[in-house]
């Protein structure tokens, strides 16, 4: 069994919170207003229509207001963010070229160690973009791109233009049109027909400044029968006040293909995770995210599939786990539009220490979407009396013969479990990590071995010192 | 006589501050067999659960030497590592950990040092057979779904695999048929020995046929009211509680 190991470094109980000193290109400047925009597209040296796009996302963010619904965002000032942060000239695909800090910082995370063990690709983004970046020669020659979206749009500019922006338009919502203007980095897959990339591609994003802004925009778009397995992992210095690290994710599983996106996401509790996710999976398509939230500030996350093809399939898997002083809210969508489609949603979400997870889902099936079946299951664990979950499951329902499924649980661990396990010699701690392990196996055996592990790492560290 | 493995002096707990044991005096020398018997309510299962350590259980005034160390101010988890096990009435359901996984931590834990995977394979294959279960059984969830027998063969299943120096056995024969009724005595025989000691708690006669005790206890209203050798359990099937104070419906020790 191998898992990736930062060295020890005593940082309190989060262990990703060290950050380098900052060697920046150029020097940032914070705030926003359209000569941002105009900056970094002109940095990047884009087309005049992205330009275009950014700026027009730029009105619509300006115009709407801000969510109100969910989390509590009072904190966040966007005057106060760098909204582009060069760290470095150009991308590398060898370790040994990228500026030593940064190679440091990744190799601490065990980034360079797991992509020899069990990677088929890796980028590496810091900041605002991706510093680092290789792909497996025979997916290469199998023709899959695996590149950082800013080359993606001036190498393959026609698949780009393509699907851009068609499944999260920039009006989706104030956060996604914010990303839409001053997106930068994130990940471009585009897997050919019939082509199986068996093992996960995965890319890492470190926001190492504070009162950074991280905004990158990812574009998967799997070809008829392909199969990718996309992961990401992302941490952050702890700082004394905000970062922002706001995403579009969109995906595009055509017939018969098949995508999972994995997250685990474990940024440190000065950052607010905003982040728009949403896949199309056309005819017979499987769409499946695995979603696990162990950090921040405030997530605001909910994975969104649209079944627009006859037998489509959505699936989503979500952990999270909320310490003191963190917010989690996340969740799900899925709308039916084609008959004969199927979802299934699978949360868990564990509260300790005063830390609050909420369950915001949303099960749609459209009119014309006959013999839909949606199946929901939310379980919530509560490890002490001053942490709160609350549930907020939507259902609309628009066929007759639709099957849905919604079971909700929410439970505390047992004094008499603690004791039954402790009695077979387990220490308290070592117990109430086991019931937690237990609780989330149905995820995490979904899992490859690695994260699995790596999960299972992360929430016992953050359970470090919750007994007592 | 052996040393004592298990010294219980004067007393007294109380759960939720309602004292359930008033003095308690026991002594079981390492190797026997002792049966606690009494009605319910006598205080059996505060017995069981004081000694193993549950946080509800407040001990309130006594001592309880356990091979040689007082376990009174001991944690659940020192005591099991000390070689205490205690075979509960009621299983605890964990969903999601497997029996193989908590089984390994357990041996692990209370022995200190990771046993290899094949090691465990092999006590796993051996132990398991004894009591009526398959490699399959390993994946289960621990508990979870099992029926009431299994359950119950499993707290054995996990005693024989965690070799303890002396084990309290809550009420195993509750809820069992008389074929797992044999399948968890043959088991408990096949460990009886010089270096294990055992405590029998039960409300009936039926599984001291099969395994017989060296001494017999009647606990009453939270005291040990009598003791005696084996013929006090045949006493007891006959004549019931009655003459100890008990009401005649709750008494009958046979069932």
């Amino acid at each position: 069994m191998s898992s990736v190991k930062p060295p020890d470094i005593d940082l309190g109980q989060y262990k990703f919170g060290w950050h380098d000193p900052a060697n920046y290109v150029f020097e940032p400047k914070r705030g926003l207003n359209a000569d941002v925009v105009r900056e970094i597209s002109f940095l990047k040296n884009e087309p005049e229509w992205m330009l275009k796009f950014r700026l027009r996302a730029l009105e619509i963010f300006e115009r709407k207001p801000m969510p109100t619904w969910g989390g509590d965002m009072d904190g966040i000032d966007f005057q106060n963010i760098f909204y582009f942060i060069r760290s470095s000239e150009k991308q590398s695909t060898d370790w040994n070229d990228v500026p030593s800090d940064i190679k440091n910082t990744f190799d601490r995370l065990g980034i360079p160690e797991a992509e020899q063990k069990y990677l088929s690709g890796v980028s590496a983004q810091y900041e605002s973009e991706v510093v680092y970046h290789s792909l497996r020669e025979d997916l290469d020659k199998k023709g899959v791109i695996f590149c950082d979206t800013d080359t993606a749009l001036r190498e393959h500019e026609d698949i780009f233009r393509e699907h851009w922006a068609t499944i999260i338009p920039p009006g989706d919502n104030k956060l996604a049109a914010l990303n839409s203007a001053v997106w930068s980095g994130g990940s471009f897959i585009w897997v050919p027909p019939g082509v199986q990339v068996e093992i996960p591609l995965q890319a890492y994003f470190r926001i190492n400044a504070e009162n950074m802004g991280q905004f990158e925009r990812t574009l998967i778009i799997c070809e008829p029968g392909s199969f990718v397995h996309y992961v990401e992992g992302c941490t952050a210095p702890v700082y004394t006040s905000d970062s922002l690290h706001s995403a579009v994710v969109e995906i595009i599983v055509k017939e018969g293909a098949r995508c999972r996106y994995t997250t685990i996401q474990n940024w440190s509790t000065n950052v607010y995770n905003l982040v728009t996710k949403r896949a199309q999976a056309h005819k017979n398509a499987t769409m499946e995210w695995v979603d696990g939230n162990l950090g921040s500030k405030l997530t605001m996350k909910y994975p969104a599939v649209w079944l627009t093809g006859p037998g489509a399939h959505g699936e989503v898997l979500s952990v999270a786990m909320a310490s003191e002083g963190m917010h989690q809210d996340a969740g799900a969508k899925m709308v039916h539009v084609a008959p004969d489609t199927s979802s299934t949603i699978v949360s868990k979400s564990i509260s300790r220490g005063g830390g609050r997870t909420s369950y915001r889902g949303l099960v749609q099936v459209e009119p014309g979407a006959k013999r839909s079946k949606a199946s929901v299951v939310c379980d919530a664990l509560l490890l002490d009396e001053d942490s709160r979950s609350d549930t907020y499951p939507y259902m609309d329902i628009r066929e007759e013969d639709a099957s849905i499924g919604h079971e909700a649980t929410v439970s505390k661990v047992a004094d008499d479990q603690i004791f039954y396990l402790m009695s077979r010699g387990l220490s308290e701690e070592e117990a109430m990590a086991m019931i937690v392990r237990g609780f989330i196996e149905p995820i995490a055996k979904e899992l490859p071995m690695e994260y699995a592990v790596e999960l299972n790492r992360l929430i016992e560290l953050q359970m470090e010192g919750s007994i007592g | 006589m052996a040393d004592p493995i298990l010294q219980i002096s004067g007393l007294e707990v109380a759960v939720d501050d309602t004292p359930i044991l008033k003095g308690v005096d026991l002594t079981v020398p390492q190797g026997e067999v002792h049966a606690l018997m009494g009605p319910n309510g006598s205080g059996k299962s505060t017995l069981a659960y004081a000694l193993a350590g549950h946080p509800r259980y407040e001990i309130t005034a006594g001592s309880v030497i356990f091979d040689g160390q007082d376990i009174v101010e001991m944690e659940a988890d020192e005591r099991a590592r000390l070689g205490l096990f205690l075979a509960m009435q009621y299983p605890v359901e964990v969903p999601g950990v497997s029996v193989m996984n908590f089984l390994r931590t357990s041996i692990n834990a209370i022995r200190g040092e990771d046993i290899s995977p094949r090691d465990f394979i092999k006590l796993f294959d051996s132990k398991s057979e004894l009591l009526g279960f398959d490699r399959s059984f390993a994946d289960r969830y621990l508990n979870t779904g099992f029926s009431g027998g299994e359950k119950k063969r499993h707290e054995i299943l996990q005693m024989a695999m965690i070799e303890p120096k002396f084990a309290v056995l809550d009420e195993t024969d509750s809820g069992l048929d008389v074929d797992a009724l044999k399948v968890v005595s043959e088991g408990v025989n096949t460990m009886r020995g010089p270096g294990l000691g055992v405590l029998i708690i039960t409300h009936y006669t039926r599984i001291l046929r099969y395994i017989k005790p060296d001494v017999v206890h009647v606990m009453f209203e939270g005291r040990i009211a009598r003791t005696g050798g084996p013929e006090l359990a045949d006493y007891l099937e006959e004549h019931g509680y009655v003459e100890f104070g008990a009401a005649e419906e709750a008494a009958a020790p046979a069932g």
